[in-house]
């Protein structure tokens, strides 16, 4: 009866979501699942309702219908347990430029309600991100990698099984980027499921499977090769996009 | 609300204040400078004061006099006192900021050419409004006498004293110094400044800075962000409240007749109202100098219509009734009251109420547009 290499149960789930602002459409009818320890990509061009669907998902933004769940938790019905199940980096660093490394890790530490182990969790962030050196210093004066990274560490410490990554490589240099994806596959290599936005078409190769999203629908979904593939023999990613920007226009 | 979330918000605001050396100084130097420049007086015109009557007398001379003061455009009378001890109580609550005192004898003795006293009672706590009415009250005096003794001309009398003899007791404040009066009044200021514009300013930068967009995605609890954010500032309005007093106390000899205590329960409805005013600002502005805006958009008709610089007695009706609507209209009376003159919680039941109401209101308006704001 069992097969011998089982689908794992989908970590998200995303059941035909619908938001409107007013009378302007902002998502329409969005459903996607994906796997534990994947690296999602969600690309389009501004205004296609990217935003929106990750504010549906961390449950700051309330759909006008459908339904989704992180980790077995509705979405809808509990915003704010979906809370302690999900971490979140965004795009403009948001942490506080007067406290040092350590003292931003130790007020998320306590913020996500880290009690005992809080003292671990932030070792091992600083570890994982490579940031030793720079444990002390205040997080206004890191560099632009090192300001992600421990963007992303904050967001890891109550150890979700679910992150959300908005745009998390701009104005990044190659080699922090580069080093950035290789502590992103490590995590996900370790189940953590990664929901990433981006601009970058040749970062989109990195993606496990990726939606594209365009004038508030899903246009494709599948890894990078088939979402190409969808599109006609011998397009690239940033073809697709360009394309896709242009219509709207 | 866990407290385990609560106490890292408050850590944080504590390491923030603690690096901003800027808002650190504010917090700290402003106190003692405004102490220090307004502990020299400050001095205005004042009319209409509030009088009481206390007319032994009852007498067509006595009710002469009355209107005489009156008619000076310095004393307004408002109310009748049954005793001298009734006198006293009402400048003690603030209902009136002087009484007149006419003995029994007064007619008889002035019929008799014999020198009446009449004694005028005056709240000199403070010294802008007392000094310009002792100053008419003793010119009401003067004229009175220069008045019988021309009509006496023709007699052939001689006095051996002026006839009418307007006595004068300063009340609270005997010396007649400003810096008594001003201490708590800045208190008050003080307090208002930096609940209003430090609050408001430390909300809207986690706005400003992105910060406030990482913290809503995690289990934080809009109320436990609010009330984190908060009380690290009660403590620092209780820390200047007791620094003004001290200064003022051991420098310009202010004096504390009242219970600290009362005044330091008192002291908490007055910081939460001015909260509630800087998380309003916090919710309106944007950025931080919008913030600042705001505040002083606030604080100036606190400062001018409480009565902290001008005597209220002084105002046009509706700039005295708009001052109503502000706390510190009703904390600097119940202050003064307490710390000057020594009168007790009971005397200042309807200002207290006042202000808890006040406190209530903007505090509660507040917490609900800040919870609509977060979202």
């Amino acid at each position: 009866m069992h097969a011998s290499n089982p689908v794992p149960e989908p970590v998200v789930r995303v059941d035909g979501i619908t938001r409107r602002f007013g009378s302007i459409l902002a998502v329409d009818d969005l459903s996607f699942q994906i796997p534990p320890g994947e690296i999602f990509g969600i690309l389009g061009p501004n205004g296609s309702g990217k935003t929106t669907t990750i504010r549906i998902l961390c449950g700051l933004l309330q759909p006008t219908s459908g339904s989704a769940s992180i980790a077995g938790t509705d979405v809808v019905r509990h915003p704010d347990a979906v809370k302690s199940r999900i971490g979140y980096m965004s795009q403009a660093f948001g942490l506080y430029r007067d406290l040092t490394v350590e003292e931003n890790l130790r007020f998320y530490a306590g913020v996500y309600g880290l009690e005992r182990v809080w003292r671990d969790r932030v070792d091992w962030a600083i570890r994982t991100m490579h940031i030793t050196a720079r444990r002390n210093q205040a997080a206004g004066t890191l560099s632009g990698g090192l300001k992600q990274r421990l963007a992303l560490a904050c967001a890891l410490l109550h150890t979700p099984p679910v992150v959300f990554l908005d745009e998390p490589t701009a104005g990044v240099d190659p080699a922090a980027r580069r080093l950035f994806w290789e502590i992103i596959h490590g995590l996900s290599h370790g189940g953590t499921t990664m929901i990433v936005t981006t601009h970058y078409m040749d970062e989109a190769e990195r993606f496990g499977r990726l939606a594209f999203l365009s004038h508030e629908k899903l246009k494709a979904i599948g890894t990078p090769g088939e979402v190409t593939a969808s599109f006609g023999v011998g397009k690239t990613l940033e073809d697709i996009f360009v394309e896709l920007q242009e219509r709207e226009a | 609300m866990t407290r385990h979330r609560l106490q890292s918000i408050v850590w944080k605001e504590f390491i923030q204040m603690r690096r901003d050396r800027g808002t650190l100084a504010l917090m700290l130097g402003i106190p003692v400078l405004q102490l220090l420049v307004f502990g020299y007086a400050i001095r205005m015109d004042v009319r209409h004061l509030p009088m009481a009557v206390y007319d032994e007398s009852r007498t067509q001379e006595s009710r002469d006099l009355v209107q005489k003061l009156e008619a000076t455009d310095n004393f307004r009378v408002t109310r009748q006192a049954s005793s001298y001890a009734d006198a006293l109580r009402l400048i003690d609550r603030g209902t009136v900021r002087a009484a007149v005192v006419i003995p029994e004898d007064y007619a008889r003795r002035l019929k008799r050419l014999r020198p009446a006293a009449v004694q005028l009672l005056v709240d000199a706590s403070d010294p802008n409004t007392s000094q310009n009415a002792i100053a008419a009250a003793q010119l009401v005096g003067q004229r009175k006498n220069i008045e019988m003794l021309s009509s006496l001309a023709r007699t052939p009398v001689v006095l051996d004293a002026p006839p009418v003899d307007v006595r004068v007791r300063p009340l609270y404040n005997p010396a007649l110094k400003s810096a008594i009066f001003i201490v708590p009044g800045i208190v008050g200021l003080i307090l208002s400044i930096v609940m209003m514009i430090v609050t408001s300013i430390s909300v809207v930068r986690e706005r400003e800075m992105g910060t406030m967009e990482q913290l809503i995605v995690t289990p934080i609890t809009r109320g436990e962000i609010m009330l984190g954010k908060i009380a690290p500032y009660v403590l620092v309005g209780y820390i200047q409240l007791t620094a003004v007093l001290a200064l003022g106390h051991f420098i310009f000899h202010v004096p504390i007749r009242g219970s600290l205590l009362v005044v330091y329960a008192i002291t908490f409805l007055f910081i939460v109202a001015n909260l509630g005013l800087g998380l309003f600002v916090s919710t309106l502005a944007r950025t931080q100098s919008q913030a600042m805006q705001g505040s002083y958009f606030l604080l100036l008709p606190n400062v001018l219509l409480s009565g902290f610089m001008f005597p209220r007695e002084a105002m046009p009706h509706v700039a005295r009734e708009v001052g109503l609507v502000f706390p510190l209209t009703y904390y600097l009376q119940i202050l003064r009251g307490i710390v000057l003159k020594g009168a007790t919680f009971g005397d200042f039941l309807p200002q207290t109420g006042m202000l808890a109401l006040l406190a209530l209101i903007f505090f509660g308006f507040s917490v609900k547009r800040f919870q609509k704001r977060l979202g």
